[in-house]
């Protein structure tokens, strides 16, 4: 279901945004547009929509109007046109105390250099969504440890914001964020000013808890990686107007343009492309409740493989490999029991293939690809990885 | 031929003739309250024993700053003035201060806060501001004397027109000054305009608005001299009479003792000013 969604949003900084909305329409750029009509586009003609319970990241550079797009989003920017659905509610016709009301119900906000208020302790901090909305005391304190706990920062209540450090600083805004019990969070280039490792502790953090609280989240970054990272989908702007729209996957396998190719270039395509896409059909499966070793053999020479996976009531159970499998024959076995190996390393459709690369190297089975319900989908050997990572990186 | 004049003082004095025509019941109404406020103060300052006030004063110049070497000097300088015969000058200066200081920050801060959020009124506001600092402190005793009368209050309009720029400039600044993404912070948590301003403006300037008042009062004290020419007494009285019968050690000693009081002033407020923040470092 749809969350958010923006439907021909302009924004325009200026005298004379129609006019510049004009000009733009018949193809004239950014720079002409400012020129003649001392206009700024901030934001072209945008369209997208954000699912329920979905991270979407608005990726770009400086400039490319996504900090504004997000800001219209809770008009702390008001858009120059289009409307911006949230649920049923237009909330470009809210009236400022329609607006206010609706901030305080669904919206809150994390901001790039943390924006907290250094006179309030961390749980002051925490408890100011609530505050102002006149929570009592007792309930505020409760509520805004429990987002303090959440974050990590248990013992750090009592502190002001600079005796923290900047990862602990931004806990601290994601924790006032996570205290309303506001259904969407923006996040405007959150971790842009945190260092790369802690950056990277943030994101995986972010991930752990939308896991818990399952937010509609709107992220703002400038970082390719980690929109790849931490994003269901992605949008890509460019001067203001949205250039490509759609999985990470998606954007890097089959960019739009010029623009999104040079971007995505340096991309580490192992952090990239998932092992449902590299992935090999099984050739062919045993299965436990009719297949003797025997049986099994014959599938592995007519396959021209070394081993099979079994599979038993529709899952996967083993992997039986043609040396054990002579064996089982030679002593005279009738059922696969006494040889399969259980207990495999699995990986799922959508593990990146960095982290199958170490598996290769040391499971002496092909690494099996499975589903939610533990279904074998694919197998990922060597060559197939290789592959798949060659074509796609060469594009 | 003689050339036409523009009657830039005709006109002013028309306007203020008319003002105080009409307004004239309501400043005297105020003169007298004012007074009888001031003399209050003098007489609570004046009627217990000097050196209990001057402990008083360094016990509070303590707790403010939280410094014992301000304290310290506190005692030495108040007791230096005693010694000197201008205790009671001194605490009708400073009664004066007191007054036309906290005048100055009950306009001020409003005026201050209302040009930071509105961009007309600062507009309207700073030229009007650049006219008060840069006339000369002098003209505002003339029309202090219709509207007020001689003495005190008179000397306490000119003072607080004269003090007041500053604060609501640095009120101004500070509002202004708070980083753009607190606001919007603030905004986006649905805050509405009074939270906005007393929950997160106002402290976050904080630091700039006691600095505005320090300099308000700096300011307010080098008027005491000025002032004394309308019939204000006090230190600034003492200086006055020492120059029209030229007792030079008369002049300087009321002068050390207007010096001793601004130090104090200054380094308690400054101290204030900065001990929020340094409480929050320190902790």
């Amino acid at each position: 279901m749809d969350k958010i969604v923006v439907e021909d949003v302009w924004k325009v900084f200026g005298p004379s945004p129609q006019k510049a909305i004009e000009m733009m329409s018949k193809g004239h750029t950014k720079t002409e547009i400012l020129e003649k009509t001392k206009n700024t586009i901030g934001v072209a003609n945008v369209s997208f929509s954000v699912k329920e319970g979905e991270i979407l990241v608005v990726m770009g550079l400086s400039g490319s109007g996504k900090s504004t797009l997000v800001r219209c989003l809770n008009r702390l920017i008001d858009p120059t046109v289009g409307k911006i659905y949230v649920g049923d509610i237009d909330i470009t016709g809210l009236t400022p105390e329609q607006l206010r009301k609706f901030r305080l119900d669904h919206l809150s906000m994390v901001f790039q250099n943390f924006a907290l208020f250094p006179h309030r302790t961390v749980l002051d901090n925490v408890g100011y969504g609530l505050e102002i909305q006149h929570v009592d005391a007792a309930k505020r304190r409760e509520k805004s440890m429990e987002a303090i706990i959440q974050v990590g920062l248990k013992g750090n209540e009592d502190s002001y914001p600079n005796q923290l450090s900047g990862g602990m600083q931004q806990r601290v805004g994601l924790a006032r964020a996570l205290a309303l019990d506001a259904d969407i969070m923006l996040m405007d280039e959150a971790f842009s000013a945190l260092d790369p490792l802690i950056r990277s502790d943030m994101q995986d953090e972010l991930l752990q808890l939308q896991e818990a609280v399952q937010k509609t989240i709107v992220f703002i970054s400038h970082d390719l990686d980690e929109a790849l990272k931490i994003g269901d989908r992605i949008v890509l702007m460019k001067d203001g107007y949205i250039v490509q729209s759609g999985t990470a996957e998606e954007i890097l396998t089959n960019p739009a343009d010029e623009y999104v190719a040079k971007f995505v270039q340096d991309v580490d395509m192992a952090k990239v492309i998932t092992a449902e896409s590299v992935m090999l059909k099984p050739k062919e499966m045993a299965y436990y409740e009719t297949d003797g070793p025997k049986s099994a053999l014959r599938k592995m020479k007519h396959s021209h493989i070394s081993g099979i996976f079994v599979r038993k009531e529709k899952k996967l159970l083993g992997y039986v490999s043609a040396d054990d499998a002579l064996e089982a024959i030679k002593r005279g076995d009738s059922t696969l029991e006494k040889v399969l190996q259980a207990d495999l390393e699995t990986v799922s459709l959508d593990t990146p293939a960095v982290d199958i690369i170490p598996l290769l190297a040391h499971l002496h089975y092909p690494v099996p690809v499975v589903d939610e319900a533990n279904r074998l989908r694919g197998v990922v050997i060597k060559g197939s990885l290789l592959a798949g990572l060659a074509e796609r990186g060469t594009d | 031929m003689e050339m036409y004049r523009i009657p830039v003082g005709a006109v002013i004095e028309a306007i203020i003739d008319f003002l105080v025509l009409h307004l004239a019941v309501a400043t005297r109404a105020f003169a007298v309250m004012t007074s009888t406020g001031i003399s209050w103060i003098v007489s609570a300052l004046t009627y217990p024993p000097e050196w209990m006030v001057i402990a008083v004063f360094a016990a509070l110049a303590w707790f403010l700053s939280r410094n014992w070497k301000i304290g310290l000097f506190t005692v030495l300088g108040l007791g230096l003035i005693w010694n000197m015969q201008l205790w009671d000058p001194t605490m009708s200066t400073l009664a004066l201060i007191v007054v036309s200081t906290l005048i100055a920050i009950g306009i001020g801060i409003p005026i201050g806060i209302l040009a930071a959020l509105s961009e007309i009124a600062y507009k309207i506001i700073t030229p009007i501001l650049d006219i008060m600092q840069t006339m000369p402190a002098f003209v505002y005793l003339i029309p202090a004397i219709p509207f007020f009368g001689l003495g005190a209050v008179g000397a306490i309009f000119a003072t607080v027109v004269f003090s007041v720029p500053p604060c609501i400039r640095l009120t101004c600044l500070g509002i202004k000054q708070v980083p753009k993404e607190m606001v919007e912070a603030a905004d986006a948590f649905g805050s509405s305009k009074w939270q906005k301003l007393f929950k997160v403006q106002l402290p976050v300037a904080k630091t700039t608005i006691i600095a505005g008042v320090n300099q308000t009062i700096m300011l307010a004290l080098s008027m005491v001299v000025i002032a004394a020419m309308i019939g204000a007494r006090g230190l600034g009285g003492e200086v006055w009479r020492a120059i029209q019968r030229l007792e030079m050690g008369r002049g300087f000693e009321a002068g050390i003792g207007i010096v001793i009081v601004a130090i104090i002033l200054d380094r308690v407020m400054q101290q204030y000013g900065g001990k929020g923040q340094q409480a929050q470092q320190e902790e």
